[in-house]
């Protein structure tokens, strides 16, 4: 449109730098009139337009939406109207959140084209606080995987080093933040899926207590453990982000009604206050073998940094850690082979072209639209559920999930959050881990339990490799503890500025990798 | 010694309603059988005493008021849609017609026979 390029040139010099500008930096700008949301919206969507091609993030750009919402925020402000609290704060979406008439694919074939006629709870209540939201975010299908490999739709660079993958399953997400191509984004964690991408992207992300924003039209894949939750640069910004879409919703019963928590205060708290006093676990069994050297060390020293903090550290114990990852590949299949038996070909999405049955119509359209990961999870999760098995496998592993929650509820009765790293190697390699299904699975060994017993957990960045790749460290919290969480990692991010480092931007012709 | 073999993966796979070729079957039977070979460790776990747990958090099924609310509207519903017809979402034919062995129609199409 042609209003575009003249409301973006008039105002320009007004606009702060938005490569590794933070919400609260950019909301408060707006709110005060110093820059338009408009022209926020477009040096965003330039920075897309002009660097995505090397990385991938985004699967979908809705600019022209995007411009609307920021002009019509523009005009409420100039009109006196009432403001969100974040008006006009770009934001992405990874591409499992329902959006209303925005495709919405799941990075899968089986979803192309998908339009859906509602919206998704956090998306919903996102765009009510005033973010724009400038498109949907590159992921593993079906949110399977740990590092955005199992995308229908093309791999994701990780910013720092675009020889290797940005993790997953919402590497989109966690790029995308990364290489300020928005300020903030969402995801969704079902093993990891938000703190594993964090940590090898060097951002903030939060996986939250279950129950705790809601999974209202949030695509499933495993509904006991998924879990939606923000990705940002800062804990500040994820704890605006979280307390935005955070609360309980009428529309999934399974949301928590306790009223949410004031994080932000929290972050504060603790990165003014200090937190003496805390006690800090720090659980043996995830300093185990086959740990990276370099990881070990960067979150030896975050826990040393945390303690002259004024926190106390404690060595806490949970022992059934080596059965994390079996309980839990055991659960999510089962789960998702029953989530992901709605998509037959009849309703939305993918058809087969030529089935002369409606049973030829489900299994050629599942054999056609699925890839490689969804199908193997399906098929092991059939199997797990099956007469005769089921006591064997689903059973077992229901037991040992309640064995890995008694073990959280016991080490929290002698700390209030405890520290990990949130990956044990820092980013791989394309390719590196695609062979071995199991060796990818591993990759998730310190995120996984979080999700069993549903607790909070956090990653932020604690350091970066010799070769330049970010270190997350893991900061979890009791059932609805987010609050002591935000605290213990404000106070490590307030000694530290590891977050203040940016990634450089791709040469703009993008493609060299 | 294998945990599954590839006639197993077939009948899992007809349960699943996917539709596997010999070389899918063969691959996810390598797989499969590599991923069951390690969740096997779970047996080391003394679960006698132990409850299953199906959720993290521990819920009542919330009640509402029996009321009616605006639901997804018919077209809105159908607009996803692969085929329709009238109100209904369009499948091949399920029940046989007299004279044809089974739903001798291709999607899209309107059954030749009437």
């Amino acid at each position: 449109m042609a209003s575009a390029a003249s409301s973006s040139t008039t105002s320009a010099s007004t606009l702060p730098e938005v490569r590794g500008a933070s919400i609260a930096t950019l909301a408060e700008g707006v709110r005060a009139g110093r820059w338009k949301a408009r022209d926020l919206t477009e040096a965003y969507l330039d920075r897309v337009a002009r660097l995505d091609g090397a990385l991938g993030t985004y699967l979908l750009v809705d600019g022209e939406r995007a411009r609307r919402r920021a002009s019509a925020i523009d005009a409420a402000r100039v009109e006196g109207r009432p403001l969100g609290p974040l008006a006009g704060v770009p934001i992405a979406l990874k591409d499992i959140f329902i959006t209303r008439d925005i495709e919405t694919t799941c990075a899968s074939k089986i979803l192309r084209g998908f339009h859906p006629p509602y919206e998704s709870t956090p998306s919903q209540r996102l765009a009510d606080a005033g973010t724009v939201m400038l498109g949907k975010l590159n992921m593993d299908e079906f949110a399977m995987g740990s590092s955005n490999e199992n995308s229908s739709r093309g791999t994701v660079k990780n910013p720092w080093s675009l020889a290797h993958v940005p993790g997953g399953s919402s590497g989109g997400s966690a790029a995308a933040v990364a290489a300020s191509l928005c300020a903030g984004a969402l995801g969704t964690d079902t093993g990891g899926s938000i703190r594993q991408p964090a940590a090898l992207c060097g951002v903030v992300g939060i996986k939250p207590t279950y129950g705790r924003v809601s999974r209202h039209g949030v695509v499933a894949f495993a509904s006991s453990l998924d879990h939606p939750g923000p990705f940002g640069r800062t804990v500040d910004d994820v704890a605006t982000l979280l307390e935005v879409i955070a609360g309980p919703d009428p529309m999934d019963a399974t949301s928590i009604p306790t009223p949410v928590g004031r994080y932000r205060e929290a972050v504060r708290a603790g990165s003014q206050a200090g937190i003496a006093g805390v006690r800090v676990g720090v659980p043996a069994e995830y300093f185990g073998a086959g740990m990276d050297a370099e990881v070990e060390s960067a979150v030896r020293a975050a826990i040393a940094e945390v303690e002259r903090a004024g926190a106390n550290v404690v060595p806490v114990s949970l022992p059934n850690t080596k059965y994390a990852i079996a309980t839990y590949y055991l659960i999510c299949t089962a789960e998702a082979s029953s989530n992901l038996a709605r998509y037959d070909g009849v309703r939305f999405g993918y058809r087969t072209p030529d089935a002369h049955s409606l049973e030829e119509l489900y299994t050629r359209t599942r054999g056609e639209g699925f890839g490689w990961e969804p199908k193997r999870r399906i098929m092991l999760g059939t199997y797990v559920l099956r007469a005769g098995y089921y006591e064997a496998y689903y059973g077992k592993a229901l037991k040992a999930r309640r064995l890995l929650a008694d073990d959280f509820a016991a080490a929290f009765a002698r700390c209030d959050v405890m520290l990990t790293p949130t990956s044990p190697i820092p980013a791989f390699r394309f390719g590196e881990k695609t062979a071995d299904p199991l060796q990818m699975y591993l990759a998730d060994v310190m995120t996984v339990a979080a999700n069993l017993a549903g607790i909070p957990a956090l990653s932020q960045c604690c350091g970066f490799t010799r070769a330049g790749l970010p270190i997350g460290l893991q900061v979890m919290g009791p059932p609805l503890g987010e609050e002591a969480v935000f605290r213990v990692a404000g106070a490590y991010e307030a000694r530290t500025d590891w977050h203040r480092r940016l990634p450089e931007d791709p040469r703009a012709s993008g493609g060299v990798a | 010694m294998s945990r599954i073999r590839p006639e197993e993966v077939r009948e899992i796979a007809v349960l699943a309603r996917l539709a596997l070729d010999d070389e899918e079957i063969a691959r996810m039977t390598q797989d499969l059988d590599a991923i069951l070979g390690y969740v096997a460790a779970l047996g080391e776990l003394d679960t006698t005493a132990t409850l299953p747990m199906t959720h993290a958090v521990p819920f009542d099924c919330p009640l509402r008021e029996d009321v009616v609310t605006v639901a997804l509207p018919v077209d809105a519903a159908l607009a996803n849609a692969p085929q329709r017809e009238a109100s209904f979402f369009r499948v091949p034919r399920i029940v046989p017609s007299a004279g044809a062995p089974s739903g001798a129609m291709t999607a899209g199409t309107p059954p030749e026979e009437g």
